[in-house]
C-alpha cells in the first residue's frame, strides 16, 4: 500500500509540473463552456431585418413597430425596393427581409386576409428557420390583438412552451455534453499517454523489474486521473450553476457517482489504447481523433441522433458517453431519480467490465 | 552453491522455430563482475529478461539470488536491480523525488530512504543540484545516478543493460569505478556492452552467439585461447561465424 502511495504520489508530479497536460485538462472545459455558451447559441439576437414597405398604411407600421420592439431585430428600412434587397443578399449584408404588398392593411381589414413576403438567407439554414419562427410568432400575436377588436375572428393562436428549459436557456443542453466530451477526452487521451509516455522513456521497463505488480502500475497511472476529472466536473458544474445560470435539478451525489462510473468508463478505455499503441503520437492520435469526433457527433448534443440514418443510430449505441450524456440530462435538468436511468447506468457498466477486460488481457499478453 | 547466484542449465527460450536462446549454461559468483556480450540479435536481451523474472524460458533450469526463474519472479524481483541502455529515470521529477519514488517502489522505508538519499547525494557531488529537475543534468551524471538508483535497495544483483551507451571516456571510466565499488559491497554485477574495452574490466565474461554461449572465461584467457591481443579481436573472431542477422 505505501508502494501504492509512492506511485499515485509521483503521477501526481508528473500531471503537475506537465504544463500542457494541465491546460488540456482545465483549460479546456473553460474555453468549452464559454464557446458553447456564449458563441454557439442557436438563438438569434439582434439580427438586421430589411423592410420594405409598399403599403405604408397604419397596420403594416403596428407590426413594424412590434418586430422592432422585439429583441431579435434590428430594423432597416434604407432599401427601397426588391431589387436593393436581393443586391444586399448577394453582397451578404443582408440575411432577411420583410416585404409588405402595397394595400397590405386595406386587404387586411377588408378581405380578412393579407400577404407579406419574408425572404431569409437559405444558406444558413439555422438561422433561416429562426428568423421565419420569429416573425411568424410576431405576426400571429399581432394577429390576435387586431382581431380581438372585432369578436367574429376565431384564431389559434400556438403558444411554445419548452419543457425542461422554459426560458429557452442554450446552455441546459450542452454542459451536460460538454461533460461527456471533457471527460473523454481528459481521461482516456491523457490516461493513454501517461502509460505510453512510459514505455517510450524506457522507464516501463524499470517498473516491470521492480516489485511493483503490473496491474497496479495501470492502476496507479489511473488514480490521478479519477480525482482530477472529479474536480473538473466540480469545476464545470460552478461554472454551469454561477456563469450560465443552470440550475441542477437532481441529486448531486447521483449525479457525480454516474459521472464516477464514466470516468471509469474511460479511463479503461485510455488503459485499452495505451496496452495497444508503443508511441505518445499513436497514442494521441487514437483517442483525439479517434474519440473526439464520434463522442461530438453520436453523444447527441450537437446533432440530433434522431434524425441520423438507421446505421448511425445503431454506431452510436457503442459510444459510452452517449449513455452518460442521457443520464446527466435527466439527472441534471429533469430532476429523475436512479429508477429512471438504471438502463443507461448499465450499459456503462457493461462496457467498463468488457474495456478493463480486454485491456488486462492486451497487458498481459504483452509481458510474456 | 551457495556461492553460485545466478545459475543457468541448459536455458531456452524459443519463439516458433527461433531458438533465441539456445541451451546456455553458466554461474555467476557473488560479488563477480559478468559482461555478457554478443551482437545485437545474439539473444542477450531475451536472456536477461529471463533472469530479471519478465518473461519465462522454455526449457531448462535458472536460478537468480536462490529462486526459481519459472516459479519465483516475484523474489527474484526483490533482490535484482535493473538498469537499461535507455535512460531510465523521470526526468521531470527531482533528482531527490527519483531517489524516494524507486526507493519506495522497492519497499525501502522512509527514514532509510532519507538518510542513504542524503548520503547518496553528496557522494555524487550532487547536493546543489537535489532539488533540481533530473532533465536538466548532464547525461553522464544521470547515468551514474541511474546507476546508484538501482542499487539504492542494496540488491544482491544488479542487472546492466549497455549503461555506458552514448557517455564520454572520462564518465565511463567514473562509471566502471561505481561499477567495482558496488562489487567490492559484494553484489554480483551483471552487464551487457558494446564496448570491448569494457569487457576487459570484466572479472569473467561470456559471449554470445546465436544464441549460444560460444566463449566464458576471464578476458585474460579468452585472449590466450583466441590468440587475440585484445578483446576486440576476439569478438570478432567469434562474431564472424554468427549464421543469424542482427534484427
Amino acid at each position: 500500500m505505501k508502494q501504492f502511495l509512492v506511485f499515485i504520489r509521483k503521477e501526481f508530479f508528473h500531471v503537475f509540473r506537465d504544463r500542457r497536460t494541465l491546460l488540456i485538462m482545465f483549460g479546456l472545459p473553460l474555453v468549452q463552456i464559454v464557446l458553447f455558451g456564449y458563441a454557439l447559441t442557436s438563438e438569434v439576437k439582434n439580427i438586421t431585418l430589411t423592410v420594405i414597405d409598399n403599403s405604408r398604411d397604419e397596420n403594416s407600421r403596428q407590426l413594424v413597430n412590434k418586430i422592432r420592439s422585439s429583441s431579435y431585430f434590428v430594423v432597416d428600412e434604407s432599401s427601397i425596393d426588391y431589387n436593393d434587397v436581393l443586391a444586399a443578399f448577394r453582397k451578404g449584408s443582408a440575411k432577411c427581409a420583410l416585404i409588405f404588398p402595397a394595400g397590405f392593411g386595406n386587404d387586411l381589414l377588408h378581405q380578412g386576409k393579407a400577404q407579406i413576403q419574408i425572404l431569409t438567407d437559405g444558406s444558413d439554414p439555422n438561422t433561416a428557420k429562426t428568423v421565419v419562427n420569429y416573425i411568424s410568432s410576431i405576426t400571429t400575436a399581432y394577429q390576435h390583438e387586431i382581431s380581438r377588436q372585432r369578436p367574429l375572428k376565431y384564431l389559434i393562436i400556438p403558444e411554445p412552451r419548452m419543457l425542461y428549459n422554459e426560458e429557452g436557456n442554450g446552455s441546459l443542453n450542452f454542459i451536460p455534453g460538454v461533460m461527456a466530451l471533457v471527460l473523454m477526452i481528459v481521461c482516456t487521451a491523457l490516461t493513454s499517454v501517461s502509460v505510453v509516455r512510459e514505455k517510450e522513456t524506457g522507464t516501463m521497463e524499470i517498473l516491470l523489474v521492480s516489485p511493483f505488480k503490473p496491474l497496479l502500475v495501470l492502476i496507479a497511472k489511473a488514480v490521478p486521473y479519477l480525482i482530477l476529472s472529479l474536480l473538473n466536473i466540480i469545476m464545470i458544474l460552478l461554472l454551469a450553476v454561477f456563469v450560465l445560470n443552470v440550475t441542477i435539478k437532481g441529486s448531486i451525489i447521483l449525479l457525480f457517482l454516474e459521472s464516477m462510473l464514466f470516468i471509469i468508463t474511460c479511463l479503461s478505455f485510455g488503459l485499452m489504447i495505451s496496452n495497444t499503441t508503443n508511441s505518445q503520437q499513436t497514442a494521441l492520435l487514437l483517442s483525439m481523433m479517434g474519440l473526439m469526433i464520434p463522442t461530438m457527433i453520436f453523444t447527441g448534443f450537437m446533432f440530433p441522433l434522431e434524425n441520423m440514418p438507421k446505421i448511425f443510430q445503431l454506431i452510436s449505441n457503442l459510444v459510452p458517453s452517449r449513455w452518460y450524456f442521457l443520464i446527466i440530462k435527466a439527472v441534471m435538468l429533469k430532476g429523475l431519480g436512479f429508477k429512471y436511468i438504471w438502463k443507461e447506468t448499465l450499459v456503462l457498466l457493461a462496457m467498463t467490465l468488457i474495456l478493463l477486460t480486454i485491456a488486462l488481457k492486451k497487458f498481459k499478453t504483452r509481458l510474456s | 552453491m551457495t556461492d553460485k547466484v545466478i545459475s543457468c542449465r541448459e536455458l531456452t527460450k524459443r519463439f516458433g522455430d527461433f531458438y533465441a536462446v539456445d541451451k546456455i549454461t553458466f554461474d555467476v559468483s557473488k560479488g563477480e563482475i559478468f559482461g555478457f556480450l554478443g551482437a545485437n540479435g545474439a539473444g542477450k536481451t531475451t536472456a536477461m529478461r529471463i533472469l530479471c523474472g519478465l518473461s519465462f524460458p522454455t526449457s531448462g533450469q535458472a536460478t537468480v539470488a536462490g529462486y526459481d526463474v519459472y516459479t519465483q519472479q516475484e523474489s527474484i524481483k526483490k533482490n535484482i536491480g535493473y538498469m537499461s541502455q535507455k535512460f531510465s529515470l523521470y526526468e521531470n521529477l527531482t533528482v531527490e523525488e527519483n531517489i524516494t519514488f524507486f526507493g519506495g517502489v522497492y519497499g525501502v522505508p522512509a527514514a532509510t530512504i532519507k538518510e542513504r538519499s542524503r548520503q547518496l547525494i553528496s557522494n555524487l557531488g550532487l547536493t546543489n543540484e537535489a532539488k533540481k529537475l533530473v532533465a536538466g543534468l548532464p547525461l553522464g551524471w544521470k547515468q551514474k545516478l541511474a546507476f546508484s538508483v538501482a542499487i539504492f535497495h542494496e540488491p544482491k544483483i544488479v542487472f546492466l543493460d549497455e549503461p555506458t551507451g552514448g557517455v564520454d571516456p572520462v564518465t565511463r571510466r567514473q562509471f566502471w569505478d561505481m561499477i567495482y565499488e558496488a562489487a567490492a559491497n559484494g553484489i554480483t554485477v551483471f552487464v551487457t556492452t558494446h564496448y570491448m574495452d569494457e569487457a576487459e574490466y570484466c572479472n569473467r565474461v561470456t559471449i554470445m552467439v546465436d544464441g549460444k554461449v560460444e566463449a566464458l572465461d576471464t578476458p585474460g584467457n579468452l585472449k590466450q585461447q583466441f590468440n587475440a591481443s585484445s578483446m576486440d579481436e576476439v569478438f570478432y573472431q567469434l562474431a564472424r561465424r554468427a549464421t543469424r542477422s542482427a534484427d
